[in-house]
C-alpha cells in the first residue's frame, strides 16, 4: 500500500508501524467517576469495520509523524490522510468550545 | 546443417532458433544437441522425445502439453547440487550449453516406472479415497500409510544443499505498466512510449512478440516476429521505456504495485560471480495493462493425455517458432476454427496431418487436408508415446488413425489471473464462452487483447493501443494513436465442446490426475461448490494452478447440476501467476544478512580483547571477555563479577534507548509517561522510571535525568528503545499535542559505558576533566551532569548503578566512544580494571535483585515486581486507571522474590516451576516459576529470581523447583531478591 | 453410510455408484432449538457435538458460502497442545486428545498426523522461557522436549547451522503435536453432523438477529427468517459485523493472515518448524507441498487478500533458517480474516442477550482449537455453563482484569 504523507508525499505503507482505530486518540479522563469503565471501552472496544475505518500509522520509517488515515478495511482504498497532531489539536480546541469547564 | 539436424529428427525448417549456434544438453543422462533459441522443450521435440514426465497420482507417461508456462506435464529437475531445481517446467527452460535435466517422479526411470501401478488400481484411488481409509487399525495411520503415501507423493527433490545463489530486489516506477509483450502489449507499449509517459514492458519470454512469434499469418506486410523486433527496437531506445523480458509479473497488489520475477541468469548455467541469479522487482504503477494473451483449453476424451497429445496452439508454436513437431502425423481434434490454423501451418512445414476431426457437422472445409466433421475422438493407444487415435464418426462408425500426435484445441480462455488477485470476478461470455476480466478490476488496471477477450491479433493490437490511450488520458497524457499493421481478423468461431461423452478415463487436471469420473463423483457426493470441487479432487492445485483445468471441469459440473457455467462458480485466481523461486522473494536477506548486524562503538576494541559476542536484538554485544587459560565461560564471568566487585569493571550500555526530552514541558509530559512521578525532579538528578501499557502491565524501566529545567535525558531497556519512542510519540502527537516538548531518539548518537566497582569514581577522576568536582559530596548516588573528559571532550555523566555498586555511567558522542574505552582501560589499569559482558552484568543484577526482560515479560504488573508502590495515585499516566482492575490486584498476586538452592551446590533452571515443599506436582498446584537464575561468585552459590504467589509475604518458606522438562527437583528458599547489599550502602559509597 | 475398506473396495469393482452425499442440501425450517451461524469448523464441530454428546435435536448450522469456507479452509493445518497460561492449556490439551481419536470418531480420515512441533530458541532468554513453556505443558499433562543445538541439528541437519545471524541454540519438541489435512475437518464434522440429524444449509446469510425482550428469538436470514431457541455464533474474521446485529462490540479486530504453499517436493521436512528469530514456520503436506506461514499483514481488513511486503517476510525468514529452500518455488498464497483479540486468546461465552452465545477471537489460532472449541461450544449452548477447560475464555475479562495474554504484547490486537 502506499499512504500519502501530508508532508512527505507517497510513501510505501512499509515505512510505518500500524497502531489501529484511531479512537485510541480520545483518551478519557482518568478522575471519572467511570473511569475504569471508559478506560476499558477506549482500549479494548475499537472500531472494527468492514469498510471506512480511521486509523493511526506511525511513520516509524521517516519522520516520525503519527497519521489518522482513514482507509476502507474491504478494498484498501485510502481516502484521506491527516497528520494526528493537527488532528488532536482541533479535537482539543472542540472540547474546549463544548465543555469549558473540564 | 550438418550432424544436428541429422540427430533432430522432428527439427522442421524456418523458425526462430539458430541453427549456427548448436547447444549439447543432457536429458536423463542421455546427450542431445539443440539450437540457440530453443527452450528444453522445444528441444526435446526436435530430437523426437516425446515422453517427459510423469503425473502425480497415477504416475502416467506424459509429454509436453503446452509450449508455455502453463505446463502441467513436462516437469523436470534442472541442475545440480545447490543448484537443483525442482518443477521446473521444460516449455520455459531457455536452452544453454550444458544444461542437465532430469526427469522427476519416477522410480526407477521414466520409463519404466514402479509407481505406475497405481494406474492399475485407478478405480480405487478415486478422488477422496484416502478420506474414506486408512483408518484401521489406528495406529497405522502414521506408522504405515502416511509414510507411503508421502514417498510417493511431490514431484521433484530439494537436495537439502544451500542455494549458492545470490538473488536481488529492487523497486520501479512508472507510469504505465505493460504486462505482457504480444502484439496487444506491444501496441500499448508503443503508444504510451511514444506519448512520452514512462513505461515498463515485461514479458515472461526472452523474446517479446507474445503469440507473434507462434504464427505464420503475416501483419500486412512483414512477419508478426519481425514486426515485434521493430517495435522493440524503437522502444529499446526510448529513455522513457523500460523493457523486462524474461520477467513474470506475479501479482497485482494494492495501489498500483506489482510484484514481478526477473530471470537474469536462469538462461544460463550458473549466474556470473557477484550477480544475482534472479531479481525481484516491486513496481509501483500509476496505470497498469494486463495484456497476457490466451490460454487454450484441451478437450476430455478417454486417454487424453499420452505422450504426443497436445494443445494445439502449442503445437502451432512449436512449428512456426522452434521449427520442432512433436511427429511426422500429426492429427488435429478441435470445436473452433482456429486450430485449423495449426493444421495448415503443420502442412506448410511439411508435417503429414492424416485429418482434421472437429466436432462440428459444420465446420469449414480445410483445402487439402482431410476434415471429419460432426466426429470425436473416442480412443487413443501408445503407452509412452501416442500411435493412434480412435475416431467416431459422425455417422457413428469409427476409424483409428495412425499418428504420433495429436494436437486438440477446446477454445481458448483469456488469461485473467493478474486481473483477480484483489479478488475480481471474472464474468461469462456467452459468444467467446469463456471467461473475461469483469468490471471489479484492481485500481488502475486496464485489460487488453486476447485477456480480454479481444482474440483475433488485429484486435489485440487495437485494443492495446486504446486501453493505453485511456489509461494515459487519465493521468494527462495526450496520446496520439500510432498506425498499426492490419492483421489476421478472424472471428471466433466455437462451439462449445468440453468433453466426449461416455469417456472412462478422460483428462481435466493433467498434473493432478483429475479426471471427468472424479468431478461425477465429487457431485455424487455432494462436493458441488466449486471451491468443494477443487478441494476435493484436488482440481487445480498443481504447479499450473489450474490454468489449462478449470474451466473445463466447471463446464463438467455445470452439466451434471444442470446450472449453466456462470452459475455453477467463476474461477478466480491468487499470487502468484506462475511459481515464484523463493530465493528471489527473500533476496539478500539470507544467511549473516537476514538482519542488519549493529554494532556498539567499542566493538572493534571488544574484539581485540577476544570477547565473545551474543546477539541482542539486531546488537551484537560483548558476553564476556576470556582471559588466557579461562577454558570455561563461567571461569570468565565469575572473574569479570569479582573483579568488578572488588575493584572496578566497565561495561559497554551503548545498545540503551536514549531518548531526548526537551521543552517547556518536558516533566509534565514525563509525568504522563512514566508510572512514577517526575515533575519535581530537581535539574542534576536521575531518578529510575517505570513505563506501563495503557492496559496497567509494566513494560519498560529505566532512567530519566534532568540536565535542565527544560531537558531529559531518558534511557530505556536496549530491546524497547523503538517501543517507547514510538509510545513516546504517540503519547506526544496524539494525546498531548498541546504540550511544548520536543524528542528526539538519540540511542546512536552516545556511546555509554557503565563503570562500577568501589573504584569506579578513582578510575573516572582520571578521565575527567579536572573543574568537574565528581567527589560524593559534589556528585552523589543519582547525580547527573554534563561534563568533559580528556581534555575537553564533551560527555554525559549518570550515577546510577545496575550492579549496586558505586557506579557511574558515562556517555561521550559515539565517534568517540572507541577511544573514551581505551583511555578508561588505561586509566584503570592501576585499579586492575576488568571489561565485563552481557553474563557479568546479567550476574550482578540478579544479585542486586533487579528486574530485567525475563521478568519485564510482558504480563508482569508493578505490583508483581514489587513495585507497587511507584504508581502514582496523585497524577495520571498512561496505565494509571487499567492497572487498578480487580483482577491484578488480588491477595495472591505473584511477587518478585529472591530464591536459593538448599543445597547450594546445586543450579536453578530459570524456567522451572514452583510447587509448594511437598504435595501433588501439577498445575492446579503451581505457586509461580524462576524467570531468571545465575551462579553468583560472590554468595559462591546459585540464586535465582522468580514470581511466587503472594510471594513478598513468604520469605523463608522452602519450595520445590520442578523441571519436569528435564526431569529436575529440588528445595529452595524463598529470600529477598536483594543478595548483595541490601542496604544500598555500597552504591552510596 | 458408515466408510470402511471393505466398502470402498465394493464401490470401486462396482464403479462407486453407492456414494451418498457426504451431507444433505436442505431447505431451512421455520424453527430450531440450535441455530449455529458460521459453518466453518467451529461451528460444524459444535452442531456436531450438540447432536452427539449433548443429545441436542433439532439443530441448524446457518453458512454463507459453501462449508469450511472460512478459516479451517485457509491454514497452516497445524495442531498442537504447547500453551503456556493456565486459561489456554487445559483447552489445548482437551483439543488434542480429541484430534487423537478424531478420526474413528467421524469414521473420516482427516489425516492427522502427530510429527512434532519444534519451536526454535536462539538467545538464552528464549530457552528459559521455552523451558517455563515446555514444564507448563508437562504439568498439565502434555508432552514436551527441550532439545541443545546438536538435538535439533540431528532431526533438521539442513537447517542453518553455519551462517545464521541468529544461530539455532536449541528447541522445544513437542511430539504430539502435527497436522491435519484442514478441509477434511470440516467435511467430516458435516457429514458427522448430518448424519445425526444436523441440517447444515449452505447459501444462507444471516442478515439479522431478532431480539425481543432481551431475549433472541431467531435470525433473519438470505432463505428467509428462522426461529432459534438458541444461537450460538461461530463467524470468525466477521465476528464484530455478526455480532454487531445485536448491537455488541467486541475486543476484536479483523486481520489478514497470508499462508503460502510451495510446488510439489519429495519429502524433505517431516514435521513442522517453527523459527524463533523471525516470523516463519513450516510444515510439509502429504501432497508434498511446503506449508508456511508468518505474520499479519498488520493492518486491519476484511480483504481475504496480503500485500508483498508480508510474503517477503515470511521468505527472508525461510531462508535465512532454511537455505535450501532457494531453488523451491512459491505456488501458492491466501489471505484469511482474522479475530484478532485484544490478549491474544479467545471467547467461548454467554453474553447479555438471553439465548445469544459467542465463540470467536481465535487470532490465527483457531483451527488446532477445532474440536475442543465445538465441544465446549456445545457444552455452554447446551448447559448454559462453561466446559471446565474454557472457564477462562469470558467476554469480560478485560474489565476484571483476567486477561489470558500468551505473548506479553498487551493490547495490541496485531501483536498477538
Amino acid at each position: 500500500m502506499i499512504i500519502n504523507h501530508p508532508l512527505l508525499g507517497p510513501r510505501d505503507a512499509q515505512e510505518f508501524t500500524y497502531l489501529g482505530d484511531a479512537g485510541l486518540m480520545n483518551r478519557p479522563y482518568w478522575l471519572s467517576e467511570t473511569a475504569l469503565q471508559q478506560f476499558h471501552d477506549y482500549l479494548y472496544l475499537r472500531e472494527n469495520p468492514a469498510g471506512e475505518h480511521r486509523e493511526l500509522w506511525f511513520h516509524e520509517q521517516g519522520d516520525r509523524s503519527w497519521l489518522v488515515v482513514t482507509r476502507n478495511t474491504v478494498t484498501h482504498e485510502i481516502l484521506k490522510v491527516e497528520l494526528a497532531r493537527d488532528v488532536a489539536l482541533a479535537q482539543k480546541a472542540a472540547n474546549l468550545v463544548q465543555e469549558p469547564s473540564q | 546443417m550438418s550432424a544436428v539436424s541429422t540427430q533432430q529428427v522432428n527439427r522442421l525448417s524456418g523458425g526462430l532458433v539458430d541453427r549456427g549456434q548448436p547447444l549439447s544438453f543432457r536429458f536423463d543422462g542421455q546427450s542431445y544437441q539443440g539450437c540457440s533459441g530453443d527452450t528444453l522443450a522445444s528441444a526435446l521435440m526436435a530430437n523426437g522425445v516425446r515422453l517427459m514426465g510423469r503425473s502425480f497420482k497415477y504416475h502416467r507417461p506424459r509429454g509436453l502439453l503446452s509450449a508455455g508456462s502453463e505446463e502441467p506435464n513436462a516437469l523436470v529437475e534442472l541442475r545440480t547440487g545447490g543448484r537443483q531445481e525442482p518443477n521446473t517446467r521444460a516449455t520455459v527452460a531457455e536452452l544453454y550449453d550444458g544444461l542437465d535435466a532430469r526427469s522427476q517422479n519416477r522410480w526407477p526411470s521414466l520409463e519404466r516406472d514402479m509407481m505406475a501401478i497405481n494406474d492399475r488400481f485407478a478405480n480405487f484411488l478415486t478422488a477422496g479415497f484416502y478420506y474414506k481409509t486408512f483408518m484401521w487399525p489406528k495406529a497405522f495411520w502414521e506408522k504405515l500409510y502416511e509414510p507411503i503415501i508421502r514417498k510417493a507423493a511431490g514431484l521433484g527433490r530439494l537436495t537439502g544443499d544451500a542455494d549458492p545463489d545470490a538473488y536481488d530486489k529492487g523497486f520501479l516506477h512508472c507510469d504505465l505498466l505493460v504486462v505482457g509483450a504480444g502484439p496487444a502489449g506491444l501496441a500499448a507499449a508503443l503508444t504510451a512510449g511514444r506519448a512520452g509517459a514512462r513505461v515498463i514492458l515485461a514479458d515472461e519470454d526472452f523474446l517479446l512478440g507474445g503469440r507473434l512469434l507462434s504464427e505464420a499469418q503475416p501483419l500486412a506486410d512483414i512477419a508478426g516476429a519481425d514486426w515485434a523486433g521493430q517495435v522493440q527496437a524503437e522502444l529499446a531506445v526510448m529513455g522513457n521505456v523500460r523493457i523486462l523480458p524474461r520477467t513474470t509479473v506475479f501479482g497485482a497488489y494494492d495501489h498500483g504495485i506489482y510484484g514481478a520475477v526477473e530471470r537474469n541468469a536462469d538462461h544460463v548455467a550458473a549466474p556470473d560471480a557477484g550477480k544475482p541469479r534472479q531479481t525481484l522487482w516491486r513496481i509501483y504503477s500509476k496505470r497498469a495493462i494486463i495484456a497476457t494473451g490466451a490460454i487454450e483449453r484441451p478437450i476430455a476424451f478417454e486417454n487424453n493425455d499420452r505422450p504426443g497429445i497436445m494443445l494445439a496452439g502449442a503445437v502451432r508454436s512449436f512449428a512456426n517458432r522452434w521449427a520442432a513437431t512433436p511427429a511426422s502425423s500429426v492429427v488435429i481434434f478441435a470445436n473452433n476454427d482456429d486450430a485449423h490454423q495449426t493444421a495448415r501451418d503443420l502442412q506448410a512445414k511439411g508435417v503429414d496431418v492424416p485429418a482434421v476431426v472437429d466436432v462440428r457437422p459444420d465446420a469449414p472445409e480445410i483445402p487439402g487436408i482431410e476434415l471429419l466433421a460432426g466426429a470425436q475422438i473416442v480412443e487413443t493407444a501408445g503407452r509412452l508415446g501416442l500411435r493412434s487415435v480412435t475416431v467416431r464418426m459422425a455417422n457413428g462408425k469409427t476409424r483409428i488413425i495412425p499418428c504420433g500426435a495429436l494436437a486438440m484445441s477446446g477454445g481458448w480462455n483469456p488469461n485473467l489471473g493478474l486481473t483477480c488477485h484483489q479478488r475480481g470476478r471474472p464474468v461469462w461470455d456467452g459468444d467467446l464462452h469463456a471467461f473475461v476480466p469483469g468490471q471489479d478490476l484492481p485500481v488502475g488496471q486496464h485489460v487488453a487483447g486476447a485477456a480480454m477477450g479481444a482474440m483475433s491479433t488485429d484486435a489485440a493490437l487495437r485494443s492495446g493501443a486504446e486501453q493505453a490511450g485511456e489509461a494515459l488520458a487519465d493521468l494527462g497524457f495526450t496520446v496520439p494513436a500510432p498506425e498499426l499493421p492490419k492483421a489476421e481478423d478472424a472471428p471466433v468461431s466455437l462451439t462449445p465442446f468440453w468433453h466426449v461423452q461416455g469417456a472412462k478415463r478422460a483428462w481435466l487436471d493433467f498434473q493432478n490426475d483429475v479426471t471427468v469420473k472424479d468431478v461425477k463423483l465429487a457431485h455424487q457426493e455432494n462436493f458441488t461448490a466449486v471451491e468443494h470441487l477443487k478441494r476435493y479432487t484436488t482440481l487445480g492445485m498443481a504447479t499450473d494452478q489450474g490454468k489449462t483445468s478449470n474451466v473445463g471441469a466447471l463446464a463438467v459440473m455445470a452439466e451434471l447440476t444442470g446450472k449453466s457455467i456462470p452459475q455453477t462458480g467463476t474461477t478466480i485466481f491468487r499470487p502468484p501467476y506462475t511459481p515464484v523461486a523463493m530465493g528471489a522473494l527473500a533476496g539478500r536477506a539470507v544467511g549473516k544478512d537476514f538482519h542488519p548486524t549493529r554494532l556498539t562503538p567499542s566493538h572493534a576494541w571488544a574484539e581485540e580483547q577476544g570477547a565473545v559476542f551474543v546477539e541482542v536484538g539486531n546488537w551484537l554485544r560483548a558476553q564476556w571477555f576470556p582471559k588466557p587459560g579461562e577454558t570455561h565461560w563461567r571461569q570468565s564471568v565469575d572473574r569479570e563479577v569479582q573483579q568488578t566487585r572488588r575493584s572496578v569493571g566497565i561495561c559497554d550500555v551503548t545498545t540503551l534507548g536514549k531518548i531526548d526530552v526537551q521543552g517547556a514541558d518536558a516533566a509534565a509530559f514525563l509525568n504522563m509517561m512514566y508510572a512514577n512521578g517526575f515533575a519535581k525532579l530537581p535539574v542534576g538528578k536521575v531518578r529510575y522510571g517505570l513505563m506501563l501499557r495503557e492496559d496497567g502491565v509494566a513494560y519498560d524501566d529505566g532512567t530519566a535525568a534532568r540536565l535542565a529545567e527544560d531537558h531529559f535525558v531518558v534511557t530505556t531497556t536496549t530491546a524497547n528503545a523503538v517501543l517507547v519512542y514510538r509510545n513516546m510519540e504517540f503519547v506526544r502527537q496524539c494525546l498531548c499535542p498541546d504540550m511544548d516538548v520536543q524528542l528526539i531518539s538519540t540511542t546512536e548518537a552516545w556511546a555509554q559505558y557503565a563503570v562500577a566497582g568501589p573504584n569506579a569514581r578513582k578510575l573516572l577522576q582520571k578521565i575527567v576533566d579536572p573543574e568537574f568536582d565528581i567527589s560524593n559530596d559534589a556528585f552523589p548516588f543519582m547525580a547527573c551532569g554534563e561534563i568533559t573528559v580528556c581534555g575537553g571532550c564533551r560527555a554525559r555523566l549518570f550515577r546510577i548503578s545496575f550492579s549496586g555498586e558505586l557506579a557511574y555511567e558515562i556517555a561521550v558522542p559515539t565517534r568517540y566512544g572507541d577511544a573514551l574505552m581505551r583511555e578508561m582501560m588505561a586509566a584503570g589499569e592501576a585499579f586492575d580494571v576488568t571489561p565485563y559482558g552481557t553474563e557479568a552484568l546479567g550476574v550482578m543484577r540478579i544479585e542486586k535483585g533487579h528486574a530485567a526482560g525475563n521478568e519485564l515479560n510482558g504480563t508482569t504488573t508493578a505490583l508483581n515486581l514489587g513495585l507497587g508502590r511507584m504508581v502514582s495515585g496523585k497524577k495520571d499516566c498512561i496505565g494509571n486507571v487499567l492497572s487498578r482492575r480487580e483482577g491484578m490486584n488480588t491477595d495472591d498476586a505473584l511477587r518478585l522474590v529472591g530464591l536459593k538452592p538448599v543445597t547450594p551446590a546445586q543450579s536453578l533452571p530459570a524456567g522451572g516451576h514452583l510447587m509448594a515443599a511437598s504435595g501433588p506436582v501439577d498445575a492446579a498446584h503451581d505457586q509461580g516459576y524462576v524467570t531468571s537464575a545465575a551462579y553468583s561468585p560472590t554468595l559462591g552459590t546459585a540464586i535465582g529470581l522468580g514470581f511466587v504467589k503472594g510471594g513478598a509475604e513468604r520469605l523463608g518458606e522452602q519450595l520445590r523447583l520442578v523441571n519436569p522438562l528435564e526431569k529436575q527437583e529440588m528445595l529452595v528458599e524463598i529470600v529477598s531478591a536483594h543478595f548483595v547489599d541490601p542496604e544500598g550502602e555500597k552504591l552510596r559509597a | 453410510m458408515r466408510y470402511s475398506a471393505l466398502g470402498l473396495i465394493k464401490e470401486a469393482l462396482t464403479g462407486h455408484k453407492g456414494w451418498r452425499p457426504q451431507w444433505r442440501d436442505v431447505a431451512p425450517q421455520s424453527h430450531y432449538d440450535y441455530v449455529i451461524i458460521g459453518g466453518g469448523g467451529h461451528g460444524l464441530a459444535t452442531a456436531y457435538y450438540l447432536a452427539k454428546v449433548f443429545g441436542a435435536a433439532r439443530i441448524a448450522v446457518l453458512e454463507k458460502g459453501w462449508i469450511g469456507g472460512g478459516n479451517v479452509g485457509r491454514n497452516t493445518t497445524i495442531i498442537r497442545s504447547n500453551y503456556l497460561l493456565d486459561g489456554n492449556e487445559p483447552f489445548y490439551e482437551f483439543s488434542l486428545k480429541l484430534w487423537e481419536n478424531l478420526e474413528q470418531d467421524l469414521n473420516y480420515n482427516a489425516m492427522v498426523s502427530q510429527r512434532g512441533i519444534l519451536n526454535l530458541v536462539h538467545t538464552d532468554a528464549q530457552r528459559d522461557a521455552a523451558r517455563r513453556r515446555g514444564n507448563a505443558m508437562i504439568l498439565n499433562g502434555s508432552d514436551a522436549e527441550l532439545l541443545d543445538t546438536d538435538g535439533v541439528r540431528a532431526m533438521y541437519p539442513f537447517l542453518n547451522f553455519y551462517d545464521a545471524r541468529f544461530p539455532i541454540k536449541g528447541g522445544l519438541l513437542h511430539r504430539r503435536g502435527g497436522t491435519v489435512r484442514h478441509d477434511a475437518v470440516a467435511w467430516g464434522y458435516a457429514r458427522g453432523a448430518d448424519m445425526r440429524g444436523v441440517d447444515i444449509i449452505q447459501n444462507c446469510e444471516v442478515t439479522g438477529l431478532r431480539i425481543e425482550g432481551g431475549k433472541v428469538q431467531g435470525v433473519e436470514t438470505s432463505r428467509g427468517y428462522i426461529g432459534a431457541g438458541k444461537v450460538g455464533v461461530s463467524v470468525a474474521g466477521n465476528s464484530s459485523r455478526v455480532m454487531a446485529l445485536a448491537g455488541m462490540r467486541l475486543p476484536i479486530e479483523s486481520h489478514v493472515l497470508q499462508a503460502f504453499v510451495s510446488e510439489g517436493l519429495k519429502p524433505f521436512i517431516p514435521g513442522v518448524i517453527t523459527y524463533g528469530a523471525g516470523h516463519f514456520y513450516c510444515s510439509q503436506s502429504d501432497k508434498g507441498g511446503l506449508v508456511f506461514g508468518g505474520d499479519i499483514d498488520m493492518y486491519n481488513s476484511y480483504a481475504q487478500r496480503g500485500n508483498l511486503p508480508v510474503v517477503e517476510d515470511v521468505v527472508e525468514s525461510g531462508m535465512s533458517l532454511i537455505p535450501a529452500l532457494g531453488r523451491a518455488r512459491l505456488l501458492r498464497s491466501w489471505g484469511g480474516i482474522m479475530d484478532m483479540s485484544m490478549d491474544g486468546s479467545p471467547f467461548i461465552d454467554r453474553t447479555d442477550i438471553e439465548g445469544l452465545y459467542f465463540n470467536g477471537g481465535w487470532c490465527y489460532g483457531g483451527f488446532k482449537a477445532t474440536p475442543a472449541a465445538g465441544y465446549c461450544f456445545a457444552h455452554l449452548l447446551k448447559t448454559d455453563r462453561p466446559h471446565e477447560t474454557a472457564t477462562a475464555y469470558r467476554l469480560d475479562r478485560f474489565m476484571s482484569g483476567h486477561m489470558i495474554d500468551e505473548k506479553g504484547q498487551g493490547a495490541q490486537p496485531n501483536l498477538h
